[in-house]
């Protein structure tokens, strides 16, 4: 079955952001495509690479840029609540006249239209947030 | 339509719980995740609401997130069902539409 996820919950807020890492884990284990994770409000922090936690500490970042390496995911980062929280990428780096860009590898930067679509092309949308 | 409705927050804290039983047509299936595993524990002031809901519907609990929070499965009311994230998985895929109360 196709699915899609939607985190609305930064790394360090509540559970979400490791709830929704689990489940599309546990998804991709099932033999599931996973169309798209889409991350949207404070959600847009799981996609920093300049994070730095304890290395004793989980790092969700990093997990989701292996999941997005071994299993080709496409993570995308919602454009406007990025640029309100300092997550750029080159472009949008270049474009806002920022020095330096912070998007973490196998994420992207795009708009909301991007969730519609995913829920539109997925069998289901599972929405974990605060 | 009967769908698979998720709730994240415990019951002392939030009312999502009673949005969801209140929304939730019969034979739904509403699982509990996150801080939402404490209203599967039997012997709090919730619990007789809880039972009551099993009638209408089947109730899932986290296991990895009752295990997360120092509790045992032998706290879960009788009749909620423990699943890990691939039973969080088989719901979703069984169930026509996720509701996620947050």
């Amino acid at each position: 079955m196709k699915l899609s996820v939607l985190v609305n919950e930064g790394p360090y807020q509540h559970q979400s952001a490791d709830s929704a890492i689990q489940f599309t884990k546990a998804a991709l284990e099932k033999g599931h495509e996973v169309y798209r994770v889409f991350f949207y409000h404070d959600g847009v922090n799981n996609g920093t690479r300049f994070a730095v936690p304890p290395q004793d500490d989980r790092n969700i970042t990093h997990e989701w840029s292996s999941l997005a390496k071994e299993h080709g995911l496409d993570l995308v980062v919602c454009i406007a609540a990025a640029q309100r929280r300092g997550i750029l990428d080159e472009n949008e780096a270049k474009r806002q006249g920022k020095d330096g860009d912070n998007i973490a590898e196998g994420f992207r930067i795009s708009g909301l239209g991007q969730l519609i679509e995913a829920g539109i092309q997925s069998d289901r949308l599972v929405i974990f947030g605060d | 339509m009967p769908m698979l409705h998720t709730v994240n927050k415990s019951p002392f804290e939030r009312r999502t719980l009673d949005t969801a039983l209140r929304h939730a047509v019969k034979g739904s299936a509403i699982l509990l995740i996150e801080d939402g595993v404490y209203a599967a524990f039997d012997g709090t002031v919730v619990a007789d609401k809880v039972k009551a809901a099993l009638s209408d519907h089947k109730i899932y609990v986290l296991g990895p997130d009752v295990a997360a929070r120092g509790m045992s499965e032998h706290h879960v009311i009788d009749g909620i069902d423990v699943v890990d994230y691939g039973g969080f998985v088989d719901l979703v895929t069984e169930y026509d539409k996720v509701q996620s109360w947050l």
